[in-house]
């Protein structure tokens, strides 16, 4: 809880739900006739409404990214190290919207949403969304900000495989494309994961083919599992030493225990949690399961397995950016294992065979792929230039 | 500007695309985009260069040269730059190579160790060259494939590359007859610029 608001925060924020009545087709040729999409904005638009900056969300993101929703609040929003007054999404000069996609489970309209053809919550019923689906719902929500063209639209991992739909979908809507800890789709192993994680939720009793509401219970286990085996992919090796090898540190003991911190001081010679790890995945994955949706978690994933823009370009990403007009800033991490450095330059290798400007940065950093969310300074610094050049060129 | 920056962008076409590989803090691409409306793209491997290059809204990858350079597609820039770097690379000859698979013509500058500077320090003191312009001692010095202007004239006409233009200046980058007269006793950096076949398309 903040006792007082940090001078760099953008303060107590409340978040706006905006309908649409126009029917949204999507990728699989189903059409979601109206819904609902929660927002929060920072800053100011100002009067060319050329100040605009859109944050694509991430996987568990949702549109609460800055700031604190009340001073009971234990945490800020999810980006919150990088957007304020003064941070390098500055909001002292640019206008910030964040959105909770289609298919989420934190207001706009998903499985948990009533589906006005049965009268019932959606549930498994659900449409598939694809990248390309939000990315058009998100253009719909530009036009109601009145927003023509964004000054950039940024996001990390599945949030900057949103920013390359946009460069795609809408080139003349994007001034700046900035793609974070991303690739240009997901390898057979980043399916495996996601597929695991999908194993999890269904194969849980309390799942009831999705329909777990009407049972009036959530699939706990399998979600917590689910977030868990997710989890132990957005870390990498070495940021596990670190967060799980305190005890040798301060006993600076020459050898590393390689993050081997026992919870309970010694082993227990059963089967419950001996190390600090295991405690940490429970911890994280119980508090997940108590807050985000089964069957929005299946969605997201899908969302991310099905992403390949090169799809439709005969498997040649360079043709599929031969219209972006934006410059792209790219940048990777170098111990995240989800989406490595060799992937992320996958895109920029297509980038230049396409001609366009770009600029990419090979990030050293211990945190893996949650690099992204975190202050790592090298990372900052880099985002608080370039933003500044954007701020320039938009004068705002 | 840099004297030798001065002398190269004689040779960029306006409006060209130009790849700067160690592009440093990205000034010479800042020039040629404010001067010449160049469409330009930098390597660069160091964090505050790369910082430098951002705030000037210089593009730039963060790349290791000397991992290669296959992420370009061949004849993708109308120019690559190659300044004051060639002897600090692993493979120069490769390097080359590859700027003339990627670039319709190319421009390095070097030291030139055939100066008499450098030839009377190993001849007297016996000791490899320190000096203001290169002060490294031998072992930690990034300059690992030192060349003289004879030694880059020989390379080129093995390899088959067509010299364009060649120059040869002191290290404040001045011209005079007397360097050019003898270029690889006088000079301490030389700047070729070059292409290989139809002359770049000059």
């Amino acid at each position: 809880m903040p006792e007082f608001l940090p001078v760099d925060s953008v303060g107590i924020v409340s978040p706006q739900r905006f309908h649409f009545d126009e029917p949204l087709p999507l990728r699989s040729g189903k059409v979601i006739k109206s819904y609902d999409l929660m927002v929060e904005t920072y800053g100011e638009l100002n009067a060319d409404k050329s100040n605009a900056i859109l944050i694509c969300p991430a996987l568990s993101g949702d549109h609460h990214a800055a700031g604190y929703h009340s001073m009971a609040d234990k945490k800020p929003g999810w980006w919150d190290v990088c957007i304020g007054p003064g941070k390098p999404i500055d909001t002292n000069h640019f206008f910030v919207v964040s959105l909770n996609n289609l298919g989420g489970c934190a207001g706009s309209t998903g499985p948990g949403s009533i589906n006005p053809d049965t009268g019932t919550w959606y549930g498994p019923e659900f449409p598939v969304v694809t990248v390309r689906d939000w990315v058009n719902s998100q253009a719909r929500l530009a036009d109601r900000l009145g927003v023509q063209q964004w000054a950039a639209v940024i996001g990390g991992s599945l949030g900057g495989m949103q920013v390359m739909r946009w460069s795609i979908s809408y080139p003349e809507r994007v001034r700046h494309a900035i793609m974070l800890a991303v690739a240009p789709k997901l390898s057979a192993q980043n399916i495996a994961f996601n597929e695991v994680a999908r194993q999890s939720i269904t194969g849980d009793p309390d799942f009831h083919a999705g329909r777990y509401r009407d049972y009036g219970t959530i699939p706990k286990k399998g979600l917590m599992l689910a977030r868990m085996v997710g989890h132990i992919t957005y870390l990498s090796d070495s940021a596990m030493r670190e967060k799980f090898g305190k005890a040798t540190q301060e006993i600076k003991e020459a050898s590393l225990n390689l993050g081997r911190d026992l919870r309970a001081g010694k082993l227990s010679f059963g089967f419950d949690v001996d190390f600090q790890v295991e405690s940490y995945l429970h911890y994280q994955g119980e508090r997940f399961s108590e807050t985000f949706d089964a069957n929005s978690y299946l969605l997201m994933t899908k969302a991310l397995d099905y992403f390949d823009p090169s799809v439709d370009y005969d498997g040649d990403l360079s043709k599929a950016f031969a219209k972006s007009d934006c410059r792209f800033l790219l940048v990777s991490y170098s111990t995240d294992w989800r989406f490595p450095p060799e992937r992320t330059q996958e895109i920029v290798t297509a980038l230049l065979k396409a001609g366009k400007q770009v600029s990419y940065l090979d990030i050293e950093a211990d945190e893996g792929h949650d690099a992204f969310l975190l202050p790592v300074p090298r990372y900052m610094q880099a985002m608080t230039t370039y933003l500044n050049r954007v701020k320039q060129e938009v004068a705002c | 500007m840099r004297a030798d920056l001065e002398i190269i962008q004689k040779w960029i076409k306006p409006g060209s695309r130009v790849l700067d590989l160690g592009c440093g803090d990205g000034s010479l691409l800042a020039y040629l985009r404010d001067n010449k409306q160049t469409i330009g793209i930098g390597l660069e491997i160091d964090n505050q260069k790369i910082d430098a290059c951002l705030d000037k809204g210089i593009d730039v990858i963060q790349q290791d040269m000397n991992k290669g350079l296959d992420n370009f597609e061949s004849h993708s820039f109308d120019t690559v730059l190659l300044t004051q770097t060639l002897q600090a690379m692993h493979y120069p000859d490769l390097l080359v190579e590859e700027m003339l698979r990627i670039g319709k013509n190319c421009i390095v500058t070097f030291p030139n160790f055939g100066n008499w500077k450098s030839r009377a320090y190993i001849a007297f003191k016996g000791r490899m060259p320190v000096s203001d312009f290169m002060p490294y001692q031998w072992y930690d010095t990034p300059n690992i494939h030192f060349c003289t202007v004879r030694d880059f004239d020989d390379f080129c006409r093995d390899k088959n590359i067509d010299v364009i233009t060649r120059t040869v200046v002191d290290n404040k980058h001045r011209d005079s007859a007397i360097i050019r007269a003898f270029p690889n006793l006088l000079s301490e950096i030389a700047i070729y610029h070059f292409a290989r076949g139809q002359q770049g398309g000059q």
